[in-house]
């Protein structure tokens, strides 16, 4: 591990735009979009498979301030997908703007465009729609080769071959298996085969989808969207209305959170189809209840883990099935599920001598899932986690001393992560840390407190990656101004977490300056370099990079315009502390006279922008410990302490990346205790308001603590690797340990709720 | 109808429809800082000060605000400056669509308990929820401008 003296990185200075947001300025889409657009509002199915007979729009048409009115007749025939995804996608082209064919309970039906909300909301209420309703495929343990099919239509087209087949209700299936599995497992003295299941947990961001659309001075589509994705955006538009890349421009404020939801392009296609239409500005806001049913959540995945260890703990095989549930379409589908083997079979890789990981991806009449933080992960580390710990209780293992046995340690080589090295890892040192943090030794035992309730704890691990490695690309350009100040432009989108902020820190780290003279552009397809976006937990570790690149390269500039004024070689020029100094003489420039220089007979421009990809995902590492108190009687889990301890290379900003840690963990307490999602026998969705879908209170979560292990990540800037995403691994493993250490029961279906746990299912 | 109240300190008069909420009232006078998160009275997001006590202004009907005295986070700006530097500190303002509420709910908390337990701090703020901070940073951060403010 590297330790040096930082001027800004390793620094918790606040976010960029802290005070904007806490005095509550008008920063977001809705409130920068002008009074005047009109509102749209969507026609949604209440059925879960149907056919749209007769749509008949003349009366509603007729409600004051109604302007226009789609149906499926009105919109183009081509199919696209809304993932956000790198060009070609893995996710299949299976959706219309407005399908004949609805497909799940809040599929679009109409779009209405109005003056005002009361009319548009009028308009609904009096579009006649009568409807084919067709069986639907509501189980997706069902679905696969199932007579009903999701998608019969012939124009479905898969840009990428994932194994999927549209006639087979199959979106995606692959297998892939290292060293002899069945030879292995039979040979082993314990075998835990055991079936997870978590749902189709809500984001919940508490900004729902959102988007504005106009036509700019030049008639090109202006697009203001809370996205984490322009670029994927702007070709996700071009796709769906059939125009030109370059008549579309998106751009992002601030964002009210996506956690993933907005990595699909929810929201963005409805208004921009009426401003095409009525050439008007438009703008869509999702209720929550829309949000809830019609948004992109986490995937539903059932993952049967197969394990097989000796009796002396010995972890030396693991078998993977993935089963994940898509829903009605299907974005994220193909590359979701990967994650639930890929981000948590190398955990063990200090034993294994074998692995596989099958699965298979499937369409079902439900709401289309997307990707949420964790992206796959999240499920197949309940799963494998949790088998670990019964495989421990198992063999009446202390769970610690099972994983210290198994675990990845640095500079292993792990077959079931594309044979990358484990560069910086300091899981193990995570794993020490948190125990002593927590007082495992003395938490661990239960604790019967004489009043009905019973004390104990639980643990699980988690890794994740650091951008999706061969694929993404992050860009920056990096701008001197004439006053010494530096202008960073990023494709990247900050959607609360602090990417601006960071990546100004790196700025201000390679310039030498302090982070208050680097300001932050972003996101604007006109006028920000390429990046794929801010998600898959790449944004610090690739986006960081080309940070770092550009800023090499403008130094380059600035040396060269120095040595103009100085009258010597740019190669004599140097930065020493904010200056440009002329080696071995007592002659410098300041950054501001190489500003003003840049503005006066000048032809080397004092900018540069630089790209940067990866071969490798360097996965963060975090364990986490949880103590809980239960009541036996009523089922009620309290959680006391939850303690957690993250490698995430070096922190660029303890603070932010501490909160990281924290929210994640509350998330992850969310949809392990309270959140749901279920549908009613005829597909449609239950929780589909914030009463229903039980958000974590402040109330909910015990006592935060979450330290750090640094490792050196020797391809990331400054050392860094990923915070966003693994944070939310650990709690639903931890819960289900500490739940079972309390009631002898082992609850492998998320949520776990009081009800289920006083029935003791 | 017509109502006419007392909005960031100024008086107003407006013609209005019977059924709009104080939500849509507000928003439609420029205070852009009432945000709403859910439409049923779940989230904090829209908290503003009813003469002076904290109400969802997504359930209030504007007309009810007739004769009353409305505060948002656009009048209370300096009250709200005091405290908010050590949430930003923490970096616990996140995506910021939650903040406005927090930080009126929080004013209310400090006004009725000048010094207030992490407990109390709690309870009272259990109505505002965040989806990104975790609350942990909110909570250090309000305990860090008491403590700031103790050591005066």
């Amino acid at each position: 591990m590297e330790h040096k003296n930082y001027n800004a990185i390793n620094k918790s200075v606040r976010k960029k735009d802290a005070m904007q947001l806490l005095l509550g300025k008008p920063v977001y889409t809705k409130d920068i979009a002008p009074e005047n657009a009109l509102v749209v509002k969507l026609l949604r199915s209440p059925h879960a498979n149907a056919i749209v007979n007769t749509i008949d729009t003349k009366v509603a048409k007729l409600v004051p301030g109604v302007v226009d009115i789609f149906t499926w007749e009105d919109v183009p025939d081509s199919r696209f997908t809304n993932a956000g995804q790198t060009y070609p996608e893995p996710s299949p082209y299976d959706r219309l703007i407005i399908d004949r064919h609805v497909r799940f309970a809040g599929d679009v039906v109409a779009i209405v465009a109005a003056e005002n909300e009361k009319a548009a909301k009028k308009a609904l209420s009096l579009i006649k729609v009568s409807y084919d309703v067709l069986e639907a495929v509501l189980d997706f343990r069902k679905a696969k080769d199932s007579n009903i099919l999701v998608h019969p239509e012939d124009n479905w087209v898969a840009p990428i071959d994932v194994g999927g087949s549209n006639k087979r209700n199959l979106v995606a299936s692959e297998q892939s298996e290292h060293g002899d599995v069945d030879g292995v497992l039979a040979d082993c003295d314990i075998v835990i085969d055991r079936t997870y299941h978590t749902k189709a947990f809500n984001q919940a961001m508490m900004e729902t989808f959102r988007t504005y659309t106009s036509y700019d001075r030049y008639g090109r589509l202006h697009v203001i969207s809370s996205t984490q994705i322009v670029f994927h955006v702007r070709r996700i538009l071009s796709h769906a209305l059939g125009i030109p890349k370059n008549m579309i421009r998106v751009e992002k404020p601030r964002s009210g959170g996506g956690f993933g939801a907005k990595q699909t392009a929810v929201s963005e296609v409805y208004p921009a189809f009426v401003t095409m239409k009525t050439g008007r500005p438009a703008m869509i806001v999702f209720t929550r209840e829309e949000s809830q049913i019609a948004g992109s959540p986490r995937h539903e995945m059932e993952v049967r883990v197969k394990l097989g260890a000796n009796k002396n703990g010995k972890i030396r095989v693991l078998d993977l099935y993935t089963l994940s549930n898509s829903g009605a379409y299907g974005e994220h589908g193909p590359t979701t599920v990967g994650l639930s083997g890929h981000k948590s079979i190398p955990m063990y890789t200090g034993s294994l001598e074998a692995h596989r990981f099958n699965y298979d991806v499937v369409y079902t009449n439900t709401m289309a899932a997307g990707a949420y933080r964790g992206y796959g992960a999240t499920q197949g580390i309940f799963a494998l986690e949790s088998a670990v710990n019964e495989l421990a209780e198992n063999l009446n293992m202390d769970p610690t001393v099972i994983r210290e046995m198994n675990m990845l340690k640095e500079g292993m080589v792990m077959p079931a992560y594309y044979n990358e090295i484990a560069s910086a890892c300091a899981l193990d040192k995570c794993l020490a840390h948190c125990k002593e943090m927590f007082d495992w030794d003395k938490k661990y035992p239960v604790r019967d407190m004489g009043n009905g309730k019973v004390r104990c704890a639980g643990i699980g691990m988690a890794m994740q990656g650091s951008c999706i490695s061969n694929l993404d690309v992050g860009s920056a350009t990096v701008k001197l101004n004439d006053d010494g100040t530096y202008t960073l432009m990023i494709g990247a989108a900050d959607m609360g977490t602090g990417c601006d902020t960071i990546l100004a820190q790196m700025v201000a780290e390679c310039m030498d300056c302090s982070v208050d003279d680097v300001t932050v552009f972003g996101a604007d397809t006109d006028a920000s370099p390429y990046d794929s976006g801010s998600y898959a937990s790449s944004t610090t570790y690739i986006t960081g990079k080309a940070v770092e690149k550009a800023c090499t390269d403008l130094k380059k500039r600035m040396c060269s315009i120095a040595a103009g004024l100085m009258d010597c070689n740019e190669d004599e020029v140097i930065f020493d502390e904010g200056k440009l100094r002329r080696i071995n003489t007592e002659q410098s420039v300041t950054i501001t006279e190489v500003g003003n220089k840049s503005q006066l007979n000048n032809d080397i421009v004092p900018q540069a922008s630089a790209s940067h990809s990866s071969p490798v995902s360097p996965p963060p590492y975090m364990v986490g410990m949880v103590e809980i108190e239960l009541d036996k009687l009523t089922g009620e889990v309290t959680v006391l302490d939850y303690m957690a301890v993250v490698d995430c290379g070096i922190p660029i900003n303890p603070a932010l990346a501490r909160i990281q840690a924290e929210g994640g963990i509350v998330q992850g307490i969310g949809h392990t205790l309270f959140e749901n999602i279920t549908n009613d026998s005829k597909g449609r969705p239950i929780e589909s308001s914030l009463m229903q879908y039980r958000l974590p209170t402040r109330l909910d979560m015990g006592n935060l603590k979450v330290e750090f292990e640094h490792s050196y990540e020797p391809t990331g800037p400054f050392g860094a690797k990923s915070i966003g995403e693994i944070v939310i691994n650990t709690p639903a493993p931890a819960l289900a340990h500490a739940i079972y250490r309390a009631t002898g029961v082992w609850h492998r279906e998320l949520p776990i709720t009081p009800e289920q746990i006083a029935l003791g299912k | 109808m017509d109502i006419t109240l007392t909005l960031n300190g100024k008086k107003i008069t407006d013609q209005i429809d019977p059924d709009l909420t104080l939500f849509d009232f507000l928003r439609s006078h420029n205070c852009y800082s009432v945000k709403c998160g859910c439409e049923t009275s779940n989230c904090g997001l829209c908290t503003v000060f009813f003469d002076d006590t904290p109400v969802l202004s997504c359930s209030v009907l504007a007309a009810r605000a007739n004769g009353h005295k409305i505060t948002t986070l656009e009048g209370l700006q300096d009250e709200a400056k005091e405290f908010v530097g050590f949430i930003a500190d923490q970096g616990a303002d996140q995506c910021g669509f939650c903040n406005p509420g927090f930080v009126m709910n929080t004013i209310a908390l400090l006004r009725e308990n000048p010094d207030p337990t992490d407990d109390e701090i709690r309870q009272y703020l259990s109505g505002n929820l965040c989806r990104c901070s975790g609350y942990e940073g909110q909570l250090r951060g309000i305990r860090s401008f008491l403590d700031s403010r103790k050591h005066k």
